[in-house]
């Protein structure tokens, strides 16, 4: 069973996946490898890293040094095909005309999805993150405690490879002894701020990354992963032989043609496929989940994009991971005499509270760091380092006039140039040309460190999306409508970065590049700029107030499960990738023992 | 360039240049099946969303070129004018900075219209200029004359007030002569960036730079 055509799909599936990203891949990983039949349906095309993806390829090589552009909005080299912040025949609209107001979405219509290009950072909600409402009385608990996932962030963290150190700090899980590889050495800007930053009060430590920093470990894995399971542990231990460690060059925004990082097309799919259990179709638009009169899911309705025909595909279970806001656009959109209000939307909670990363960004420019002797720090494709969210106990006392924190993450300068190498530096070098310009360039190339925050939203009324009353895609599918609002939590918390920024840019011997903003609406990024959207079918303890239960199993419909990051009853700083991953798992393995149990007939 | 950290726009910009991509898409939306229409009759078009990264692109391998022989002379000689051969790496047109100039302002994307009435109204400038000054083309000026025409629009903050439009030109120019030119591999040589290479394990800085840094 491998790649098919919509005409080759069987008769019946045990389980139908829309979607083929972190939560996708997840769950037909966990799913076949315990021996379910499962359909995976993807929207975008099909996309195989290790042939298509650009390694050591150079701007110069590409059309505009690599420029962005509406048709590669990240850069020619960044790996996403087929999206972007616009994709054609394909609209979503926004209520508002305020630009602050405004959402704006990223998809990505290819097989894998987002994490073919994401920043491969992988951190762990902590116990705080998992009961915001009991700690400060804003947002939403989630149904489950830290110690519910924490196995499950094991056990991905073993399977996809994640390097980093066990710290010890506040609401910063360690993982379980033998878990993370080794992380690399920091680099030259990232010691310099690890330094200077302690008289600040910040920890500067590894980051942790989907990233091998060395190769994984083929033997002990699979045995850990699927005890009493030879025949996965037989097909991971393969899979994981393929997997070549980091070589320290190539951006891994780019993809991975090594699989030296997760992306779930080198990493979930080739296991996954290798066990029989999986079909995969790409090219399908699910538009909704089909129901019977009893209300159970018998499978969903696609569209083949080659053809435009509508085909159906059966399955016991069906589970949604198409993206937090496409699984609630099938939801809204899955309407019947049954579910009027589309399905599982009995709390009428389907698309409400969205939330976002907070993100803003401030560069400086460091004397020490200029004319600095040549080396080679493109490392592991990414941050190192980072700061961890530092000041729980002064912001739970209230000090900071924000309910919830942010971490920072580095970008050094001394990366493989781009477009924009010396632009705008007219205040350092008086507008040179000629020979002092070429001066110039040698002496500042690698002196610039960017520092940007990815900090926590707060779930809020004004945040949400729908069905827009009007507007149609190509196929005459409904499309979504977003509200956006930042609260004064987000606003506050942007300027405390950018103030922190600036602290540590000094500290550093450094000037920043602009003054820190003072008005943070001008300093944030926009409603889903940083491309972590998240909730929308919240998880619960009850039907009225929430869209699942505590597996991501919607309420209404018990063979319907949510497998991305639709459940989410919060949006903590930590990238949302490897939690997504861990609920997956997490809810593969109680479909699983439903599906055994009869549960779900 | 990290996934994270897609770009150094501005808000403004971003919004913007989201509300131009949304637009786009809702013009497309009118058209059945991608018949990719959402481009003016006539109009050059990108090079879609789903473009070969593998292979090598030259310009004018994807949409036809603007400079006249007669501005494509002022261009290179104002490329080299900003980066010069200095014994130490090329001048900017032997490594093709010119034609990269020439398929930014000819490329179907929004601002890059712009880009092509700044500098193709700022070539003719120099040229003018250089008429008015030295009586010849400004290909045809010795180097000292060709850094005293420049030296003047050479600073936004610092141009006269009639030399402002040239001078705004000229930072534009040299900000996508200097991108162009540490974008290629003797650029990127003589800047300093020696990564791109496979390396069987990544050490951290060497210590001649820890020392430096009063990290050792």
């Amino acid at each position: 069973m491998p790649f098919i055509l919509p005409t080759q799909v069987q008769s019946e599936y045990d389980v139908i996946i829309v979607g083929s990203g972190a939560g996708g891949g997840q769950s037909a990983y966990t799913l076949t490898m315990a021996g379910a039949k499962v359909l995976m349906l993807e929207s975008g095309r099909n996309y195989d890293p290790v042939k298509e993806t650009p390694m050591f390829q150079i701007d110069a090589n590409a059309p505009l040094r690599a420029a962005n552009t509406p048709d590669k909005p990240m850069g020619f080299y960044d790996a996403t095909v087929d999206g972007g912040w616009a994709v054609p025949g394909e609209p979503y609209t926004n209520a508002s005309e305020d630009p602050d107001r405004r959402f704006t979405w990223w998809r990505a219509r290819m097989l894998g999805g987002r994490t073919n290009h994401w920043g491969r950072i992988s951190l762990r909600l902590g116990p705080y993150d998992f009961k915001p409402h009991q700690r400060d009385g804003l947002g939403f608990d989630w149904p489950i405690a830290y110690e519910d996932l924490a196995p499950y962030y094991d056990k991905v963290e073993m399977l996809v490879g994640v390097f980093g150190s066990n710290e010890g700090l506040e609401n910063a899980p360690d993982s379980s002894p033998g878990v993370l590889l080794p992380p690399p050495k920091a680099r030259a800007a990232e010691l310099l701020a690890q330094q200077r930053a302690k008289k600040l009060g910040l920890p500067v430590v590894p980051i942790h990354r989907a990233v091998l920093s060395v190769r994984q470990d083929a033997e002990r894995l699979p045995t850990l992963l699927h005890p009493g399971n030879p025949k996965a542990q037989r097909i991971l231990a393969d899979a994981m032989r393929s997997r070549a460690a980091c070589f320290w060059a190539t951006s891994c925004g780019r993809g991975c043609a090594i699989k030296a990082n997760y992306q779930s097309p080198t990493v979930h799919l080739p296991p996954a496929l290798a066990t029989g259990n999986l079909d995969i179709v790409t090219g399908a638009m699910v538009r909704e989940v089909a129901v019977n009169d009893e209300g159970k899911a018998t499978g969903v309705i696609f569209i083949d994009k080659a053809t435009g025909l509508e085909h159906r595909a059966k399955g016991r279970a069906v589970v949604l991971a198409a993206s937090s806001c496409d699984t609630v656009r099938i939801l809204l959109n899955s309407k019947s005499a049954q579910f009027p209000s589309g399905l599982a939307n009995s709390s009428g909670l389907v698309g409400k509270y969205i939330m976002d990363t907070v993100g803003t960004d401030l560069a400086g420019q460091i004397p020490l760091l200029e004319s600095l002797p040549l080396h080679n720090e493109d490392g592991a494709g990414g941050s190192h380092v980072y700061v961890p969210w530092w000041l729980y106990r002064e912001q739970l006392a209230g000090k900071l006039g924000f309910a919830r924190g942010y971490h920072i993450e580095f970008h050094p300068g001394r990366q493989m140039p781009g477009l924009g190498i010396t632009a705008n530096l007219d205040d350092l070098t008086g507008g040179s040309f000629g020979r002092k310009l070429k001066e110039d360039a040698r002496r500042y190339y690698g002196s610039f460190v960017n520092f940007g925050s990815r900090g926590e939203m707060i779930p809020n009324e004004d945040s949400f999306c729908e069905l827009d009353p009007v507007v149609k895609d190509k196929w005459g599918v409904p499309v979504l409508r977003f509200h956006w609002k930042w609260s004064d939590h987000e606003l506050r918390q942007v300027t405390h970065a950018q103030q922190t920024f600036a602290q540590l840019i000094e500290a550093m011997g450094g000037k920043v590049r602009r003054p820190p903003a003072e008005n943070p609406l001008k300093a944030i990024r926009p409603g889903g700029n940083v491309k972590h959207e998240v909730g929308g079918a919240r998880m619960g303890d009850s039907p009225k107030t929430s869209v699942t239960n505590r597996w991501g199993q919607t309420w209404d419909v018990k063979n319907l499960f949510l497998g991305d990051a639709a459940p989410f009853c919060s949006n903590a700083d930590k990238n949302p990738t490897l939690t997504i991953m861990a609920l997956a798992w997490r809810m593969s393995e109680h479909l699983l023992d439903e599906l055994q149990r009869g549960n779900l007939t | 360039m990290n996934a994270e950290q897609p770009s150094r726009m501005d808000r403004r910009t971003a919004i913007k240049w989201m509300l131009t991509a949304a637009a786009s898409a809702a013009l497309a939306d009118e058209q059945l099946f991608g018949a990719a229409a959402d481009t003016p009759a006539g109009r050059a078009v990108g090079y879609g969303t789903d473009p070969d990264l593998i292979k090598t692109y030259k310009p004018g391998d994807l949409w036809s070129l603007t400079f006249t022989d007669d501005q494509r002379r002022t261009a290179v000689a104002l490329c080299d004018t900003i980066l010069p051969d200095d014994g130490k790496s090329p001048a900017a047109s032997a490594v093709g900075v010119p034609e990269f100039i020439d398929e930014w302002i000819s490329a179907p994307y929004p601002g890059h219209d712009r880009d092509r009435g700044l500098i193709l109204e700022g070539l003719a400038w120099i040229e003018e200029e250089s008429q008015r000054r030295f009586g010849n083309d400004f290909s045809s000026l010795i180097l000292r004359q060709k850094n005293i025409l420049c030296e003047d629009i050479s600073h936004v903050a610092t141009a006269a007030p009639d030399k402002k439009k040239a001078a705004q030109f000229f930072k534009r120019y040299r900000d996508l002569t200097a991108g162009g030119y540490y974008t290629t591999p003797e650029g990127m040589k003589d800047i300093g960036y020696v990564g791109n290479v496979p390396l069987a394990s990544f050490d951290g800085p060497p210590p001649e730079v820890l020392r430096k840094l009063g990290l050792a």
